[in-house]
Order: C-alpha cells, then structure tokens, then sequence
C-alpha cells in the first residue's frame, strides 16, 4: 500500500495537498522501499536524527544511491563539485563549523547583533513600496508583485549584490532550485548538466563581484567576507564562492514560498486574518505556526549515515540516502495536538520548519522578519482580500514548495 | 480509589508554596494549569517577586542587564496570595501549619518547599563582613557586586573555580578588570568535569588573562582601618592587594527552618522519593508535603537510584511542574521526576553544557571536535556505559548523547561521528579528584519523549 507513495509524493498533482501523503507515509516511521532512499517521517525521529553525530551530510559518504530521485543533483555531490565546492549546508564539521562561523560574523551575534535588527526600517521600506506599487487590487499575483521582489531585493541588499543583475541569477537560481527537485520525469544527467553550467555561472558572476569588493568594501556582507579576519580566519575564494552562492539562493527560493504560504493559509482563514489586523503582534506566533503547518522546505534529503545505525527497530546501512520529511513531522499527532488545525494561538511550538542541530537554517532570524513584516503589513493594508483560485498552482519543486502564482483581489490597498 | 477528596482539594483546597523564586513560581504556574482553583500562598523572605539567578553571574555582572531587571517572565496569571519578606521558621506536620517569622501561621492542605540553597558564606565572619566582600546568590548580591566592579576595583579575588566563580572571572575580564582567581583544586570546574576538562577551563582563565592559582588556599582576608578589604592571604605564604573579593565556595541547602518538625531534612537537602514527596525523618514518605528544586534530594533510577541533589535550572523547572502535577493526581497518576540532569554555563566567550552525571564518570572520551579549539564533545564513561557528556561550543549534538545516557549506551561509543579527530580515539581517565564510586546494580533504562509517555525499564544485574 505504501508502495509507490515516494513517486506519489513527488507527482506534481499531489503538489498543492501533499499533507494526507505524508499521513500514510507516517505509517512506516522508517520508510524504505527497496532500491531509493530510507525515509524519516515522524517528528521525534526527524529531530533525533537532526542531532545524531553518525549521520553525516557530506555527499561524500553517500554510496548506496541507486534508486535516489535526488541523488547527484544539488542533493548529491557530483554535479555540483565540478563548478564549486560544496557549500557549508553540505560539509560536516569541523568544516562546516568554520565556514559556517566566519559567514555569521558579519551576519550574527556575537560580531554583529545588530545586523538584522538594523534592517528593519529597510525591510519595512521596501514592504510599503511593494504595496504600494501593487497595481489594480483586482488583479494581483503576489507572488511576482510580492513575495518574490521583496526577499530577493533584501538578500541583494545584505550581500552587496546590485538589484539590477537580478533577471541574471534570477534564472541561475531557478535552475540550481530545481536540480533540488526529484521531478521523476525528468533526465537526471540532462539535469546536472543544466545545474552545474548554472553554478559555474552564478559562481564567476560573484567572483566578479568579490574581485570588485575585495578593491573597494564597501557596508555588506560580501565585502566583509571577502576581508576576512586574520590568518586562520579567512576563506580560500572557491569557500567563498560557494558561501555567497548559497546565501543568494537560500535567500531567494525560501522566504517567498514562507510568504506566499503565510498569506494563502491567512486568506484560508479570515478569522485569524481579521484578528492579526487588530493585533499586529500576533504574527510572531503566526509565523512560527506558518513554519510548522506548510514549511517551506518540506524534506531534508542529505543525509547518510557514516554506519549502520539502527532507527525504529530498522536498519540503515552505512552510505545510504535518508530523507527526513520535516513538514510530515510538523504535523505527527504523536507530537502536536490536531497537527492539520492552523492556530497560531498554540502554546507548545517546536517545528521542524527550520530544520535542527548544526544544520538549521542560517538565515533563520532574516526569514523570520521578513515574513512577520510581510504578512503584517499585507493583513493591515489590503482592504477585504480574497483569492481567485484556490487551490492556486504550485512551482514544480516537492522540496522547496510553494504556489507559483497567487491571485488575488482586494477592495482596495490602504494608506 | 478516588473518592472525591481530590475534586475538593482541586475546588477549595489551601496550597501553601514556601520559597517564591523558580521552582516555587512554576510549581504554582503548573498547579493553576491542572485546574487548581483553590487558595494560593506564596511565602518568600526575599522582598522580591521570583527573579532569575543565571543572569546574576553573566549579564549583571557585564552591566548588561541590571539585578532588579531579572524578574522571570510569568506564564499564566497565578492569582496567589503574597507573602514576601518573610521567612516560613518552622512547620508543624500534625495540624499543617506553616509558622512565619512574624509570628502568623498559614495552614495548607498540600505544601510544596522549594528553598533552594543561598552561598557557602565565607568561615571567618568578621572577614565576611568586611566592605568589598561578596558572595553572589540573591539579587541584592548582584546589586552590590555590580556596583563595586562599576567602581574599577584595582584587583578583584574569585575565591573558588566552579561555575559560579568562573563565570565572575570571566565577567572581570571582560570589563578589564585584573581578577585572580583562587582555587584548592588543580584546575577549574574540577569537580564538575574532572581534570581533563579543567586543563582545558585554566587554559581558557589565563589566555583571557586571568591571574589563575591553582592547588592553594586563601587562608585570611585583611581589611584597612575603615573596613574595606584590602589584601589576601593564601596558603602557600603570597599575599594579594585586592579591593574587592568574591567567595565562592558552593552552597548550604535551606533547610534550617524545618529542624524539629520531623520531615527529613537536613545539611544534604530534603530527600523525597521519585514523585517529589519528601520523606520524614523516619523514612516514610509523606502523601502532602512536596518539594522540587535545589533544596531537594531524590532518588534517580537511572543512576542507580542515587539521591541526587542538583543545583541546576532545568531540574528546578522539571521537578517543579511533577511535584505541581503530583499534588493533584491520584497516586497512579502520578508521574516520576526521572529527567535527566543538564546543566549550561558560559565563560570567556565559550558555551559550555553538560548532561547527566559527568562527575560520576572515570574515563573521558573526546568524540567530536577538539580540545586545542576548544570546541568538542566528551563523553564520560562509567563502568562499561554512558553516564554524562560535556560540549564546550558544540552544544546542538548535545541532545543525541542525552539519548545515551537514557539508553545505558556502551562506553566508550562503538560508532564513528562525524568531526572524530585523532586525539578523540580512545578513552582517558577523566581525573576527579575523588571519584564517588556508586554500587554496581541492576539498571533502568529510559525511553519516550513526553512527560506523560515516559518509561523505566528494568534490567536485573547481569545482562
Ligand atoms: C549566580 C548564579 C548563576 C547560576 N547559573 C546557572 C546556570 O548557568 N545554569 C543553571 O542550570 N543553573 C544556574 N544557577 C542555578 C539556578 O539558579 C538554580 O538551580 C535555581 O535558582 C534553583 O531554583 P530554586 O527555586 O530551587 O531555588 P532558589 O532560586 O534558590 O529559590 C529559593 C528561594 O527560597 C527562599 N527561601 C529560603 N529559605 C526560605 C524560608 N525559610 N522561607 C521563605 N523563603 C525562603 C530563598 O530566599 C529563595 O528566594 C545559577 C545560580 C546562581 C546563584
């Protein structure tokens, strides 16, 4: 019965719904069947394993692969090495901890507590201009006039990267997103032929850049980088490379799926819409339950274990692919009471939304700000919203998923 | 058999809390959450309402926070009676009264003691007493102690290298102030993590500049003609000019209060079993008198039914909403305090967390990470099974060896982690000064995530 359920789950049909997929699959905590990888489903063991030190998410490790939809693409080693290292989300300390510690210098407390906090007034401009400029309220895509714009404009900010080369790494980014994406159809040689001529890009495209900042540094994180700070902390340029390689891509290809999310579950519930209007500070919560309820990164697949590790009763081979489903183990009942109700009034909210351990997400803090502006804003300003297609259609990746489109109406937008 | 006694204590019952801080104020948070509707009393010495104590050491120290700034963030609404600024002195069990200070008497139905302990005062009274000289429990210490950094002390003196003292040390330096530190053991935190983790804490005191004396003792503090310290004396015949001295020396349970009323409390704490139900002094549990957080002693089945007495934060909070929860549940409903100690600390810029019961460990095995970087995982080792590990800056795997522990895991660990280097190959002796060797037994195993789905199995001895 549960046979078939991963090329389920990667159908695009089921793209809009995956949620009663993940159910079934819960059914074998330790899915696995046969040739493709062993997939986690329910919270305690996700988190568990998030935190296990004999799993390793270095691709190198990686041996049984047969079977894996994801395996060679950004998910697996191949495809991308030839173009530029991995990045830190794919190394396993001590690099990872290094890299990861030199990128939150410029990014973080304890070097920079202020980073975030400081671009709040930013954030909040260009969230008013976005909506301001939304056109006819009868016709919006707040998606390609929203979503999209706003967290592409403030990662560009943040790292230095001119607005104005955005159509360029637009489409490289695009590009290497999908790669993430087991799409069954697809030719998987064909695909990380297209996914590494796209890093290779984006990666001569920001060694440009550097280059340039390296001359003339200016407020940014690239620049920071880039000067490194002393003998045993600087990165070799290829780490930089791929570092700000991901920071442009994850700041791109998640926060617009939190925020179309955020307002699709919000226009799914006028109650809790009408309510975030009055009390603006309820999305704080809200934005926590968002990340449980539709996260926008819906499964972790790099992960192996560096030995035979047991998980439930089942064996995992050493060098086996794992995939851990986080939005599946948001909503396991064993953790969260009535995991499939929305209600950002709940209490006890520890989700998987941001991942967990070494590994969570970097840009957490941004994201997290971003969103909360975000939906605060559209919940005061867009005057009785209403969507024009529900379900709307969704982006093709089941890995980082998220309506493509989202039209709606209003009445009218709000001073 | 329930028979409705409960649904009335629940109803109209009097609880009385005695010790208004942490585990005080969570057990009475939990007790309105199960549907305690009943008359709440909070009974405090301090004038204060619950506050937070870490800070104390770190952030008030860094001028950071201010101490009367600590206040814990409440919950839910409580809606108790207060009583603060006055000491419970005594409590008679057979009519169940608590006896004030002033001289009033509250009655209970259910009673819940969590005093905690206060700071190992310095011996000699008068040199206690002396202008400059700290001990740092209470936020009115916090206060004082702030203030004289404020004031750029020329040196100050930490006397006593645990946490506590360490994390002062550390705040010092931080400000730039010139601090020594004294220490009888060999190293830092010695008696926390053992002697391979302290050379790894004294290397940290002294490259941040600390003046670090280990293996001697400060045997007299001296004042001027005013009063103010102005000099220690140590054991190894040096003297020290010093304006301000810290005296960090452990702690001393509350318990004084209870002499004579026949509950079984004394120097080591108040023992109570698994449910947070203290015992009288006949060993016989009592069925109304509860107590959670420092101040209590309770048998823990995964370490060998070892009463542990812990002075940690999380244990307060944990064992608090059990006893809160035991109070109100029939006796098969109620739960065990079986968590599993953790403990955090941070000095000199490094995060430093630890689980389960390192000091009980013989061998140190360093899985991940390095010394050197100090930044690694060790894991303690004790006959043949996990027992405890420490993270210095490594703290996100720290909840995997926390599995371990509940699981009796082997030692040392049969399995590769990633970031392994070679220093981390095999086990150390992990040098405590004085290993406390419990028997050897049958074990308890534990598993489950929720409070309410936890579970001991039992192993008998030999398998
Ligand atoms: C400076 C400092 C730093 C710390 N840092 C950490 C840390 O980093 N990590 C960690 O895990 N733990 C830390 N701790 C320990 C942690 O604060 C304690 O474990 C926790 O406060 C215990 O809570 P409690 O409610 O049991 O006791 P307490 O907080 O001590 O509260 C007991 C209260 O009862 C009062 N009382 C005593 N006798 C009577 C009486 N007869 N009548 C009425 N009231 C009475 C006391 O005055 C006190 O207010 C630190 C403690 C200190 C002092």
């Amino acid at each position: 019965m549960a046979e078939g359920i991963l090329k389920q789950i990667l159908d695009y049909s089921n793209r809009s719904n995956p949620y009663p997929l993940y159910e079934e699959l819960r059914k074998t905590p330790v899915f696995h069947d046969g040739t493709g990888p062993y997939v986690i489903s329910t919270y305690h063991d996700i988190q568990s394993l998030l935190h296990d030190p004999r799993l390793s998410s270095d691709a190198h490790n990686l041996t049984a692969t047969a079977g894996d939809p994801l395996a060679g693409g950004e998910g697996g080693g191949g495809g991308e090495e030839a173009a530029l290292p991995p990045s830190f989300l794919k190394l396993d300390p001590p690099e990872h901890d290094r890299l990861r510690r030199m990128t939150n210098r410029p990014f973080g407390p304890p070097h920079s507590p202020h980073r975030i906090e400081g671009m709040r007034d930013d954030l909040h401009g260009i969230v008013s201009g976005l909506i301001d400029n939304l056109g006819d309220p009868g016709r919006i895509d707040l998606v390609d006039q929203f979503a999209y714009p706003f967290p592409v404009t403030m990662i560009c900010r943040l790292l230095g990267v001119p607005r104005e080369d955005e159509p360029r790494f637009h489409s490289w980014a695009d590009t290497i997103a999908a790669g993430l994406d087991p799409d069954p159809d697809a030719d998987p040689a064909e695909r990380l032929r297209v996914t590494h001529d796209a890093r290779m890009e984006l990666g001569m495209y920001l060694a440009g850049l550097i280059e340039e900042r390296r001359k003339n540094p200016q407020d940014d994180m690239l620049s920071e980088l880039a000067a490194g700070h002393g003998q045993d902390d600087t990165m070799s340029t290829m780490e930089l490379l791929s570092t700000s390689a991901l920071l442009l891509i994850a700041g791109h290809e998640t926060t617009v799926n939190l925020i179309t999310n955020g307002m699709l579950t919000l226009l799914r519930h006028p109650d809790v819409l009408a309510d975030l209007r009055e009390n603006p500070e309820l999305v704080v919560p809200l934005v926590e339950e968002l990340l449980r309820f539709e996260p926008p990164v819906q499964l972790l697949p790099q992960r192996t274990p560096l030995v035979d590790i047991e998980v439930r009763g089942v064996t995992i081979p050493k060098g086996s692919s794992m995939w851990l489903v986080l939005a599946s183990g948001n909503r396991d009942p064993d953790r969260f009471e009535n995991p499939d109700r929305f209600d950002p009034y709940r209490k006890d909210i520890q989700h998987l939304g941001l991942g967990s351990g070494i590994h969570s997400c970097f840009g957490a803090p941004l994201a997290r700000l971003e969103a909360q502006l975000a939906l605060s804003e559209l919940a005061r300003r867009l005057d009785n919203p209403g969507l024009v297609e529900d379900p709307p259609p969704y982006r093709q990746n089941a890995v980082l998923r998220g309506p493509r489109h989202l039209e709606i109406t209003c009445d009218g937008i709000r001073p | 058999m329930p028979d409705g006694s409960l649904d009335r204590l629940k109803r109209e019952g009097r609880i009385v809390v005695v010790g208004a801080s942490l585990a005080g104020l969570r057990a009475a948070e939990t007790l309105r959450d199960k549907g305690f509707e009943g008359t709440l009393t909070m009974i405090g010495d301090e004038p204060y309402e619950p506050y937070d104590r870490p800070p104390l050491s770190k952030q008030v120290l860094l001028g950071k926070a201010t101490a009367d700034h600590t206040a814990l963030p409440r919950r839910r609404e409580i809606d108790a009676e207060w009583r603060l600024g006055v000491p419970a002195s005594g409590l008679d069990m057979a009519t169940r009264r608590v006896k004030l200070a002033d001289g009033d008497e509250v009655p209970y139905d259910r009673l819940m003691i969590a005093t905690g302990v206060r700071a190992r005062p310095w011996p000699n009274e008068a040199e206690g007493e002396l202008d400059g000289v700290f001990v740092l429990r209470t936020r009115d210490d916090g206060v004082g102690l702030a203030r004289h950094l404020d004031a750029g002390p020329r040196r100050v003196l930490v006397i006593g290298a645990g946490f506590t003292g360490s994390e002062i040390a550390s705040a010092c330096r931080e400000r730039g102030l010139e601090v020594t530190v004294a220490e009888r053991g060999d190293a830092p935190l010695v008696g926390a993590l053992g002697g391979v983790i302290g050379a790894v804490a004294a290397e940290m005191h002294r490259e941040n500049g600390v003046d670090l004396r280990t293996g001697v003792m400060v045997t007299r503090l001296e004042g001027d003609t005013t009063g103010r310290v102005r000099a220690a004396h140590f054991s190894d015949g040096t003297t020290l000019e010093c304006d301000v001295v810290v005296v960090s020396l452990g702690a001393q349970r509350n318990t004084e209060w209870l002499a004579g009323s026949g509950l079984g409390a004394g120097p080591r704490g108040i023992a109570c079993d698994a449910g947070c139900r203290a015992f009288d002094v006949r060993g016989i549990v009592t069925d109304d008198v509860f107590v959670a957080g420092d101040v209590a002693r309770s048998p823990h089945p995964l370490f060998g039914y070892q009463f542990l007495s812990l002075e940690h934060w999380g244990n307060a909070v944990a064992q608090a909403e059990t006893a809160a929860h035991n109070m109100l549940s029939e006796s098969s409903d109620r739960r065990p305090h079986i968590w599993v100690p953790a403990f955090w600390s941070s000095q000199f810029g490094v995060n430093i967390k630890s689980v389960g019961v390192p000091s009980m460990g013989t061998e140190i095995m360093i899985t991940q990470g390095s010394r050197a970087e100090r930044r690694f995982t060790g894991v303690y080792g004790y006959q043949g099974r996990v027992i405890g590990a420490v993270t210095f800056d490594n703290c996100r795997w720290l909840q995997f060896y926390e599995q371990q522990i509940e699981a009796t895991a082997p030692f040392p660990p049969p399995f590769p982690t990633v970031d392994r280097r070679s220093d981390g190959q095999r086990p150390i002796p992990a040098d405590f000064p004085d290993p406390s060797v419990p028997t050897h037994g049958p074990t308890i195993t534990l598993s489950g995530y929720s409070p309410a789905d936890r579970r001991m199995t039992f192993t008998p001895a030999g398998h």
